[in-house]
C-alpha cells in the first residue's frame, strides 16, 4: 500500500526542480522543458487526489474527474508548446541567438 | 515494506533522477532524453494509480510528440549548448535557496495538514470498463471543455504557422 501523501510529495520534488530549472537555466529550450516538468508534476497530483478520493468513495464526486483534468492539461500543454517554439526560432531567425538574457526588448 | 512500496520507490527515484539530469545537463539534447525518461517514468505512475488512458496519452502525447518536436526544434538551431552567461551571477545562488525554501514549505504544509491517511491499492491496471466510463464522463459531463479544447488547439495550430511564416520582401 502506498499512502497518496507520497505522489503528492513526490510531485512537489519534481516541480520544485523544474522551478530550480526555470530560475537556474539560460537557455530558453530547457526553460521550456521545465515548465513541461512543472505541469507534469501537477497531474500527477491530480491523479493521485482522484484516484484516493475515488476510493475513499467521497459523496457526489466523478472519479474520472482527476484523469479528465489532467487530459485537458496535456492538451493545453501541447497548444503552448506549439506557439513557444514557434515563438522561440522566430527570436532565432531576427537575433542568431536565443539566450534569454540578451532577449530585453521587445522590438527586434 | 510491500512490494508496492518498493516499486514506488524505485520508480520515483528514477523519476527525481531524470528531472536532475534534465536541469543540470549542459547538452540540451541530453536534457529532452531525461525529460523523456521522466515522462515515461510518470506514465508508469498513471497505470499504477488505474488511469491507463492518461498514461497512454502521456506516451503518445507528451513522450512522442511533444519531445520530438523540442529535439527537432533544438537540431534545427544549433542550441544544444550555450556559452555561459555572466549576467546576474548571484541569481543561481538565491534561485537554490529559493528552491530550497519552496520544497521545505510543500513537504512541510503536505505533511501537516493531510486529512487522512489514504493508500492506494497496488498494481491494479483497471480493464476497459473504466476506459468507457471514463470516455462516457468525458463527452458528457465534460462536453463543453472538451470543444474549447479543439478550439484552442485550432487556434495554437493557427498561431504557429502565422508566427514561423516567412514574409517575402518588397510583398508587405
Amino acid at each position: 500500500m502506498v499512502h497518496v501523501d507520497y505522489y503528492v510529495i513526490l510531485s512537489a520534488i519534481l516541480f520544485t526542480i523544474g522551478a530550480l530549472g526555470v530560475l537556474v537555466r539560460r537557455n530558453p529550450l530547457i526553460i521550456f522543458m521545465s515548465i513541461e516538468l512543472m505541469l507534469n508534476a501537477g497531474n500527477l497530483a491530480f491523479v493521485a487526489f482522484g484516484r484516493s478520493h475515488e476510493l475513499l468513495g467521497t459523496p457526489n464526486f466523478n472519479p474520472f474527474s482527476g484523469q479528465i483534468f489532467v487530459f485537458f492539461v496535456i492538451a493545453v500543454a501541447a497548444a503552448e508548446v506549439a506557439v513557444g517554439l514557434a515563438l522561440i526560432v522566430e527570436i532565432f531567425k531576427t537575433k542568431k541567438n536565443i539566450n534569454i538574457d540578451e532577449m530585453n526588448s521587445l522590438k527586434g | 515494506m510491500t512490494s508496492d512500496l518498493i516499486v514506488f520507490l524505485v520508480l520515483s527515484l528514477v523519476a527525481v533522477a531524470a528531472a536532475l539530469g534534465m536541469v543540470l545537463s549542459r547538452n540540451a539534447v541530453y536534457s529532452a532524453l531525461f525529460l523523456v525518461l521522466n515522462f515515461v517514468t510518470v506514465a508508469i505512475f498513471y497505470l499504477i494509480l488505474g488511469a491507463p488512458f492518461i498514461a497512454m496519452s502521456q506516451i503518445t502525447v507528451y513522450a512522442g510528440a511533444i519531445m520530438v518536436l523540442f529535439l527537432f526544434v533544438i537540431m534545427l538551431l544549433g542550441a544544444e549548448s550555450l556559452a555561459p552567461s555572466e549576467v546576474l551571477p548571484w541569481q543561481k545562488w538565491l534561485a537554490r535557496g529559493l528552491a530550497f525554501a519552496l520544497i521545505a514549505e510543500l513537504i512541510y504544509l503536505f505533511w501537516n495538514t493531510r486529512p487522512e491517511i489514504i493508500t492506494t491499492p497496488g498494481l491494479v491496471v483497471n480493464s476497459m470498463d473504466s476506459l468507457r466510463a471514463m470516455a462516457m464522463s468525458l463527452f458528457n459531463d465534460f462536453l463543453l471543455p472538451f470543444e474549447v479544447t479543439s478550439i484552442l488547439l485550432l487556434v495554437a495550430m493557427v498561431g504557429a504557422i502565422v508566427l514561423s511564416k516567412r514574409e517575402k520582401a518588397g510583398q508587405k
